[in-house]
């Protein structure tokens, strides 16, 4: 089985944003950049599959600039096989467009089971994974706390509003990963060292023949209204009689 | 020009989610009817035909949709999306799950999480979890899905009509094998006026029931948890509240042995008053606090819930 981990360069989980205060974005400007954590679930997924036996083989591929290597070779640190750098400095890739590119590398490349984050935590859509299977005509299991692999199919439990559910799924599938599905490893040095030599192809979405314009257009990007720290109580009782004031109770 | 609303329900009654949909789908200006898709779901679709301003109900009734699969579902939502200049749902697990592949299938961009609607195809939404606001046009059909703590519900007031739409063939390739939800007598976290949640420092599954319930009791409150929490066992998935897990905007939230990460202030901070009780003056919880308790809460919880008497 070939598994296929499309993987995101988001600013990093710990970094405090900031806005620019001309409302063109977010800085992202000498920012620690580093891959979208709950990619970070689905590679970790996809490596013990391949350490149990399950699979042969996981590539990674990335929609992005020339930097988002970085965030390949970390991948490959990681244990990933190989990656596919789908390059482009368009400063602006829906994930309706990154869907339709993966789905062209998914034509040449023809995984099993392709395993994605259930979102990137920096534009917070959640839409790449699901658009995806759409494309490919493919099931879906969305936010997925647990993979077992079955005789062509996979059976994934989600993490949905009212607890927990589990589907079966004919494979070809895909699988976006939640938080829970496991605990990513970090890369050890001689890893990092080797990963330097594991075979990282190039393309272009134009090579591809996929249009990635964006669609919607983003009038303004502003800080949102703060809250103010307001005061601390010394007591319960204090605090049981400020919020009978507030009208809170 | 007519706007399409996937309704959220769990078979037997229209969740409160569809109502605050309805509220951001009514902004867009247009007659708006509400897709009620599941398996023997007349009571549902009864329920919708009552909300104020419902043009019309889609009643969807087949095996295929009982359990609300995004294949079959996506594939009955793009088959009735002709009609409809929009289509929109609530950011639910649900709606989350199906919309995306709507989008795809119709070739729009989806808007995810609107926030607020400025004009008819200009719309808010949070970016890093809530640390940016977004303003994004669209043209041509609209998908989105709705961020329900950023709208209140709409009441009831109408009397539609409910009309029977045919079913898709379900393409099979995917099967549910079960589920294991949580029973809770306390209101739903995504609707709550109160939520008292729990970090951490509560220590133990046994702890973070016995220390929250008396509170949540006493408050009529749901209970939620910080991701950490949840990470640590001490907690249901479910009540995870963050950036990606429930986002809240309840009238009081009480925040306990939570030291308040961006991703878990990305689910609270729009609640109207915040409680803070934690041993750590510094953390950052506190910051967006409007009353601060800095203590041990083993010892503060129950006192609080003494002082409520």
């Amino acid at each position: 089985m070939k598994i296929l981990v499309p993987v995101k360069r988001v600013v990093d989980a710990n970094v405090k944003i900031r806005v620019k205060p001309d409302g063109s974005g977010v800085d992202t400007a000498n920012v620690k950049m580093s891959m979208n954590p709950f990619d970070e679930n689905a590679l970790e997924e996809a490596l013990r599959l391949r350490e149990a036996g399950t699979a042969t083989e996981v590539v990674i591929v990335t929609v992005g600039s020339e930097k988002s290597a970085e965030t390949l070779r970390a991948g490959l640190a990681m244990g990933a096989d190989r990656a596919i750098h789908v390059k482009t400095e368009a400063p602006r890739i829906e994930p309706l467009a990154v869907a339709k590119v993966l789905k062209a590398v998914i034509a040449s490349e023809a995984p099993d089971l392709v395993i994605l984050g259930k979102q990137a935590i920096d534009d917070d859509n959640n839409q790449t994974g699901q658009m995806l299977s759409a494309l490919l005509g493919w099931p879906q299991a969305t936010f997925a706390s647990k993979i077992v692999i079955g005789a062509g199919t996979i059976d994934v439990t989600r993490e949905v509003d009212g607890g927990h559910e589990t589907l079966r799924l004919a494979l070809p599938a895909l699988v976006t990963a939640d938080l829970r599905l496991n605990e990513p490893r970090y890369a050890s040095l001689p890893n990092i060292m080797k990963a330097k030599k594991k075979p990282l192809d190039e393309t272009s979405p134009e090579t591809l023949g996929v249009d990635i314009a964006p669609r919607l257009t983003v009038l303004k990007t502003t800080e949102p209204a703060g809250r103010t720290a307001g005061i601390i109580v010394a007591s319960a009782e204090e605090l049981a009689a400020k919020l009978k004031q507030a009208g809170v109770l | 020009m007519t706007t399409l609303i996937l309704a959220e329900h769990d078979g037997k009654t229209l969740n409160e989610a569809t109502a605050k949909a309805l509220t951001a789908a009514k902004a867009l200006g247009a007659p708006v009817h509400i897709l009620v898709a599941g398996h023997s779901i007349s009571a549902v679709a009864a329920a919708a035909t009552r909300l104020d301003g419902v043009a019309k109900v889609l009643s969807a009734d087949a095996e295929s949709l009982a359990h609300q699969l995004a294949e079959p579902l996506a594939a009955l939502v793009v088959s009735l999306a002709g009609g409809y200049d929009a289509i929109v749902a609530a950011a639910t697990s649900t709606g989350k799950n199906t919309l995306p592949r709507v989008a795809a299938l119709l070739d729009v961009m989806q808007v995810s999480e609107v926030s607020k609607v400025l004009a008819p195809d200009t719309f808010e939404r949070p970016i890093y979890a809530g640390n940016a606001i977004e303003t994004v046009q669209a043209t041509g059909k609209l998908v989105l899905t709705i961020r329900i703590s950023a709208f209140t519900a709409t009441g009831e007031g109408a009397n539609a009509q409910v009309e029977t739409v045919s079913v898709p063939a379900d393409p099979g390739t995917s099967q549910w094998l079960g589920a294991e939800l949580s029973a809770s007598v306390r209101p739903e976290l995504a609707g709550a006026r109160v939520v008292v949640s729990g970090g951490r420092a509560l220590g133990s599954a046994e702890q973070f029931e016995a220390v929250l319930a008396p509170l949540a009791d006493k408050l009529n409150a749901a209970i939620g948890a910080s991701r950490a929490a949840v990470d640590a066992g001490y907690a249901a998935n479910d009540m995870q509240v963050g950036q990606t897990g429930k986002v809240v905007a309840p009238e009081l939230y009480i925040a306990i042995g939570i030291s308040g990460a961006i991703q878990h202030l990305a689910g609270m901070k729009d609640s109207r008053i915040v409680v803070a009780i934690n041993k750590d003056a510094d953390a950052p919880i506190f910051q967006v606090a409007d009353f601060g308790l800095v203590g041990d809460l083993f010892t503060l919880v129950p006192e609080l819930v003494k002082a409520l008497d």
